[in-house]
């Protein structure tokens, strides 16, 4: 069983955050960058799967010449081998020339799996799955707390707002999952060691058969067009317990019109 | 006046609020069509409802490879209607309308945003970006705008439309009929609202300190008539249903009042509660994070507040 798996390097939550004045995208430079949180478990997902039936794990990122960085720590965690689309043209890219980008450089690769997380925290458009598996063409298990593989047959548990579905499926397909599903293990030193000598493809746009019209912030099919700090919100009210903290709330929400 | 579709989301043969909520914002782009898509027998009972909301047309689009496929079939659905170029396409943030949403765009080759709080006559979305430390507005550039809207961000206000009805064939491709859903399991929530759509969420965390003392929140929340939600401790820990969890990786709220219990306020959780329109803390710990984004907060033990809190409400409701 061959599964690619998407890792995205993303702005660490706990910095703040910020968009460029010039164009109006992520600044990605000014901010620490970690792997998307998710996406760890994504690694651990396709790493469980090749324990269990073999085959090997390739990790795809397309981001900056940073995101090396995310794909080390995916390879130190025991990923095969990585490809990284990087290119000054895909700078600002939008969600469905994202797509297309990572599409083109799946059609590259032999995979029965391709695994990526429910969501990126930077931009958290959380479709990616979907929409990748459009692209391919190939049917879409997203949202997944477990994943089953027997054979070519893949069967998961999907969360919904009122409970789950058991969703199946023939490889290939796309699947992403929650961080309900497994504990991402650490690196261990000889991981770290190792992955300095795994197989890394780099690849252009021009590599992996992609146009330039096809993606870049010029190109993308949504654009913001201004951005705001939110105004701080007002330092709240605060009291401390004396015995009467409950009445004392009742009486602010009563204050409010709330009861 | 240009057509806006709206994919209506239902349950237990209603339409959910939001989807009143996507047909008011609609009005501001143009003539709402409502499109109902579901299991034979979903619009009977739905149809008249998206007539009050100012529904012009409602397309009825039924079979059982709907519900019985993932996500693809209502995507392939609204890409037929969206060759008559409606003005935009409005589907409710949920993470199923999330995902329709961007099939939909890279079938019909659109821009699409997603958890837009507001939405203008233009098309133009307001979203609450870096867990609400930004406001961005964005629009899409190229094709139809294909947006979906948190619930609760429009205020839904009645309006009578036609609400004249138009069968649309559904004939789903096989390539839509990759991902069968083979079982469906609801996990009883009880009476109160849905987590989404409530105006008023108590939240427990792992101050509660175990199973058996949700009950404190779940009697706060009816006695205010809210839904109950809880952090990842807490539904990690199995003190709660996952469905419930508030966060990143939950689902994401923004009720009139937000009411923290045993709560730190970790990054992950704000992710999904921050754009509440008011939010209440209680936690023993003044240096708690989650006091930061308080309109009132109370440092105390919880197993002495909520009680109280509780039965004053209940007193002052009478
Ligand atoms: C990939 C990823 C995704 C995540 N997604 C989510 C998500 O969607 N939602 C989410 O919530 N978290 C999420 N988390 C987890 C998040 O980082 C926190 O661990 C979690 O929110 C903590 O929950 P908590 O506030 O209940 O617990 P804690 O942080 O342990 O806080 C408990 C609080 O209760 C208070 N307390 C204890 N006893 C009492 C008492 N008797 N009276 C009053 N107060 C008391 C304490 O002072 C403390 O502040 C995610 C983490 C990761 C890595
Ligand atoms: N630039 C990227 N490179 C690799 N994987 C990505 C990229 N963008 C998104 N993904 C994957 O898609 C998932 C969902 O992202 P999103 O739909 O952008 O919220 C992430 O968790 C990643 O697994």
């Amino acid at each position: 069983m061959n599964i690619v798996v998407l890792v995205k390097q993303v702005p660490d939550t706990w910095a703040e955050r910020k968009l460029r004045d010039d164009d109006k995208t992520l600044d990605r430079d000014s901010v620490d960058a970690v792997v998307n949180e998710i996406d760890e478990y994504a690694v651990e997902e396709a790493l469980l799967l090749k324990e269990a039936h073999g085959g090997e794990v390739t990790v795809v990122s397309m981001g900056p010449e940073r995101a090396i960085e995310t794909i080390r720590k995916a390879l130190a965690m025991g990923v095969d081998k990585a490809v990284h689309l990087t290119d000054e043209a895909l700078h600002g890219s939008c969600a469905p020339q994202t797509s297309l980008a990572l599409a083109k450089v799946l059609g590259t690769l032999e995979y029965d799996l391709v695994i990526c997380g429910s969501e990126a925290v930077d931009a958290r458009v959380s479709a990616m799955g979907a929409l990748l598996a459009e692209r391919l063409g190939i049917p879409q298990l997203t949202g997944a707390r477990k994943v089953e593989v027997d054979g070519t047959n893949v069967r998961i548990e999907r969360l919904t707002d009122s409970g789950y579905e058991v969703v199946e499926a023939s490889t290939p397909a796309v699947v992403s999952v929650v961080e309900k599903i497994n504990e991402p293990r650490y690196p261990s030193f000889k991981g770290i060691m190792a992955a300095k000598k795994k197989p890394l493809t780099t690849l252009s746009i021009a590599d992996a058969g992609i146009e330039p019209a096809e993606v870049g912030l010029a190109n993308a099919t949504s654009e913001v067009v201004e951005f705001t700090p939110r105004p701080p919100r007002q330092t709240g009210q605060m009291i401390k317990d004396e015995g009467d903290g409950g009445v004392k709330l009742a009486e602010y929400l009563a204050s409010q019109k709330i009861i | 006046m240009a057509e806006v579709l709206v994919l209506v989301e239902h349950a237990d043969g209603t339409p959910k609020r939001v989807t009143y909520e996507l047909l008011t914002a609609a009005r501001r782009l143009g003539e709402p069509s409502a499109v109902v898509l579901g299991a034979p027998g979903t619009a009977a009972a739905v149809k008249d409802k998206l007539a009050e909301y100012g529904a012009e047309k409602v397309y009825v689009g039924e079979s059982d490879d709907i519900d019985g496929y993932l996500v693809a079939p209502k995507a392939e659905v609204l890409a037929t209607l969206a060759a008559k170029r409606p003005a935009a396409v409005l589907i409710a943030s949920s993470a199923e309308g999330k995902e329709i949403a961007g099939r939909l765009a890279v079938k019909i080759g659109s821009g699409f945003l997603t958890d837009a709080v507001d939405l203008d006559e233009h098309g133009t979305a307001t979203q609450s970006v870096f867990g609400g430390a930004t406001v961005v507005r964005s629009r899409v550039k190229i094709g139809i705008p294909i947006v979906t809207l948190r619930p609760n961000s429009v205020e839904a206000v009645a309006q009578p439309g036609a609400g004249a009805e138009e069968t649309i064939e559904v004939s789903i491709s096989a390539a839509a009929k990759g991902a069968r859903v083979v079982d469906r399991v609801i996990e009883d929530t009880g009476s109160r609202p849905d987590l989404t759509e409530a105006s008023i969420v108590v939240s427990g965390g792992r101050g509660m300190g175990g199973p058996e003392n949700f009950a404190l929140v779940e009697k706060l929340a009816d006695s205010l008539g809210a839904a109950v939600g809880a952090s990842r401790a807490a539904t990690d820990a199995g003190w709660y249903p996952h469905q419930s969890q508030v966060g990143q990786t939950g689902v994401t709220v923004s009720p009139q009042l937000y009411l923290a219990v045993g709560i730190s306020g970790a990054i992950q959780h704000r992710a999904g509660m921050q754009t509440s329109k008011m939010i209440v803390a209680i936690n023993k710990d003044a240096e708690a994070p989650i006091f930061e984004l308080a309109d009132f907060g109370v440092v105390g033990d919880l197993f002495q507040v909520v009680p109280q809190l509780t039965e004053e409400i209940t007193k002052r409701k009478g």
